[in-house]
């Protein structure tokens, strides 16, 4: 039984064409498997290794190694509060005992109803913004106690709470495992040509030919 | 607190947390647009005019142009780009360019804003650089927690793609290069160069054995192949559309141009500006009026990180030094990643310490056992001094296993005693990259400094509990 839809399957063949090697698509095509399923299932990394030319081991070895990879069902809201050093300097960790407070679990853990997990997070390149946390891998810029609380409500009551973030993101929240919502679509016709590094053996066509000039370092 | 949101206290509303000083604008100039991330906006304000005047050069000449204007790595190693770009070999094709947008470093918050509101000006610096040295397909690797870049730039390609601007013949000339959007998975380890070729060949993010010193001899698939970071590729569309002796008029002759610098911590107004190199100072940029403004108020400094959490850490004494790479070094330490983390006298040093060192921990790829096993020990150790369970022994036992790591004398920040110019920076390391050695830094920072404050813990022998664990 393949795991991808078949919109997914064709998306999967068409973000692999886009590399000169099948076994480079394999974290975007982790991260498309856990779009669809939440979380990286075992018949995931099966058809994954298939795509890609790879054994499921091997998508595992790879897979494992990465954060954001979860090989168990998680929240459908993925919350990662960062404390490292700028953050903890203005209040990282007070926000993170806040966060597992109110959610009632610790770092690591998901609520009863698979609406949250929780992640302390290292630094999420937000630094002069500190503190701030992160749903969905969206960011909330310069965060309180009542920021989260306010996000939390949002969620719960199925509002979009981005615009509380202060980071210049707007739009919907999509659950766990979805990133950008915009997809790179390369059109056949506009392709310079993707092809496997054995098949190249010579400069591209603007360079000029080693004849004409001596070399260009 | 200041607030984004505030106007008063200058910060651009479309780009949080960045802050316009009367200074030049060479990377910057399209924040203060809403819009600023789409092709209208970047063809309405000159978006592509680099790349046009690129194109109407040779390869060569571009390359010398950039070799003219001395334009440095903006990833934390500052080697100046067109110096490396001339390191591809001969005769090998393809050649890959693979752009570093993983910016994970503690402390640094401006690769992600550069991805975010510009990214037509990085997707035209990656077309010059293709341009100038033949690299026929490019990468850009941006770090797998950044939704919203990943979202912009995916945009931006796409309409550069219907546009001609990128793909089969770029407006019409030979040049054809496919640009693609890779993101990773979150691994600190993979913003190693080496490290981001091993995770975008799809495999665990672990960085190559040295030699090849550089992966334009050898990097992806075998292939030459150039990797910079989102900054410097950035600088190429100003460069090109203003030649390189303008460039060199903004910063010193050592570090011209102008850099990014995140200001974060105990400062007034933390925020990213866009700073002229060398001819500013840390103490301009902490305490002066177009900057942070000083330090919260009521308080004093304690101590600052200058480049990133792998840095070694400056004090009082060094707010003069300016922001270039060799006087930085002599004293010591590095200017990284432009990252300054201020941090005022209510910092606990060992707690900070602390925290830096289990990130370097947490993120060791466990490639080589003096940083899979240092890290984690010298976390351990400090995880007890910090609760009160320390030992008299555990500050010597912190430096030693810290010499395993890098085998000293590791560069002291302001260690008076020992003169400058006495300490080598980078340090000698027992690992295959600079993480292990990283993680050493805040170790021998504080000891240096604060050792009084790790013997104040030790010999307080009122350990408190460590932190309790959920009952089930
Ligand atoms: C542990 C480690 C982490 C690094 N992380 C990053 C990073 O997140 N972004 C980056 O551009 N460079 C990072 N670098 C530096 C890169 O290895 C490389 O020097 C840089 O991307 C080259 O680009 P540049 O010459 O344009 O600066 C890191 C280096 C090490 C050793
Ligand atoms: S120094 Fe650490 S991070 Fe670097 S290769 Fe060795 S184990 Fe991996
Ligand atoms: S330290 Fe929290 S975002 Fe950088």
């Amino acid at each position: 039984m393949a795991f991808f839809s078949s919109p997914n399957e064709r998306l999967a063949r068409e973000i692999i064409d886009r590399y000169p090697r099948p076994r480079s698509a394999l974290i975007p095509l982790l991260h498309l498997a856990q779009e669809q399923e939440g979380w990286v299932t075992r018949e995931a990394m099966v058809q994954i290794a298939d795509l890609t030319g790879s054994t499921p081991a091997e998508v595992l070895g790879t897979g494992s190694f990465y954060e954001m990879f979860k090989f168990h069902p998680v929240g459908r809201y993925m919350v990662n509060v960062c404390t490292n050093i700028s953050c903890l300097l203005l209040g990282g960790e007070e926000l993170l005992e806040h966060v597992e407070s109110t959610l009632g679990v610790r770092s690591g853990g998901t609520t009863d109803d698979g609406l949250f997990t929780v992640e302390e997070a290292e630094c999420v390149a937000a630094c002069t913004e500190a503190p701030c946390f992160m749903v969905n891998y969206r960011y909330f810029h310069r965060a309180t106690a009542e920021t989260f609380d306010a996000v939390v409500a949002d969620l719960r009551s199925g509002r979009s709470p981005l615009v509380r973030g202060n980071a210049g993101d707007r739009g919907t929240m999509p659950p766990h495992g979805s990133l950008g919502r915009v997809r790179q679509r390369i059109p056949a016709d506009r392709r310079a040509g993707i092809v496997p590094p054995e098949q190249v053996d010579g400069p591209p066509a603007w360079l000029p030919r080693p004849e004409e000039v001596g070399s260009d370092g | 607190m200041a607030d984004a949101t505030d106007a008063g206290w200058g910060y651009l509303a479309n780009a949080p947390g960045f802050v316009r000083t009367s200074g030049p604008a060479v990377l910057t100039s399209r924040f203060a647009f809403e819009d600023s991330y789409t092709l209208e906006r970047s063809l309405a304000t000159g978006g592509y005019e680099g790349l046009r005047a690129a194109l109407r050069r040779t390869p060569a000449e571009v390359h010398e142009e950039v070799r003219q204007a001395s334009l440095l790595g903006r990833g934390g190693a500052g080697f100046p780009a067109g110096v490396k770009w001339g390191f591809c070999p001969d005769g090998v094709w393809p050649r890959y360019l693979v752009v570093n947008g993983d910016e994970s470093e503690p402390g640094t918050y401006k690769d992600r804003l550069l991805m975010e509101r510009d990214p037509h000006q990085l997707i035209e610096g990656c077309l010059i650089a293709c341009y100038a040295i033949g690299l026929s397909q490019c990468f850009l690797y941006v770090r797998g927690e950044m939704a919203l870049a990943q979202e912009r730039i995916a945009a931006a390609l796409n309409e550069a793609y219907a546009a001609d601007l990128v793909g089969a013949g770029v407006l019409g000339t030979d040049l054809s290069v496919d640009i693609v959007l890779h993101w990773g998975a979150g691994a600190y380890i993979v913003g190693e160069e080496t490290a981001l070729i091993e995770s975008l060949e799809g495999n665990r993010g672990m960085p190559r054995l040295k030699p090849p010193y550089f992966p334009a001899a050898i990097g992806l698939y075998g292939r030459p192949t150039i990797v910079n970071n989102v900054e410097t590729l950035a600088n190429l569309p100003w460069i090109m559309e203003h030649g390189a002796e303008a460039y060199r008029g903004f910063g010193s002759e050592a570090s011209p141009g102008t850099r990014l610098f995140s200001l974060s911590g105990h400062v007034r107004r933390p925020g990213v500006y866009e700073v002229e190199q060398g001819v500013t100072t840390f103490r301009d940029l902490i305490y002066g009026d177009d900057f942070c403004q000083g330090i919260r108020d009521g308080h004093e400094l304690k101590m600052f990180i200058p480049g990133g959490g792998s840095a070694p850490w400056f004090f009082n004494e060094h707010l003069d030094l300016p922001l270039e790479a060799r006087p930085v070094g002599a004293a010591g330490s590095m200017l990284g990643s432009g990252a300054i983390v201020v941090m005022d006298e209510t910092t606990d040093a060992v707690k900070a310490c602390l925290r830096l060192v289990r990130f370097f921990a947490n993120e060791s790829c466990g490639k080589c056992t003096p940083c899979r096993e240092g890290t984690s020990w010298e976390e351990k150790i400090l995880q007890r001094i910090y609760d009160g369970h320390g030992r008299p022994s555990d500050i010597d036992l912190l430096l030693d296993v810290g010499d395993n790591i890098s085998p000293g004398p590791y560069p002291a920040a302001s260690f008076e005693a020992e003169g400058l110019e006495a300490v080598p920076f980078p340090p000698l390391q027992t690992t295959i990259c600079p993480l292990g050695p990283s993680a050493v830094a805040p170790i021998v920072s504080a000891i240096r400094r604060f050792r009084h404050e790790f013997e104040a813990k030790i010999t307080r022998g009122d350990g408190i509990p460590v932190r309790a664990e959920v009952s089930a």
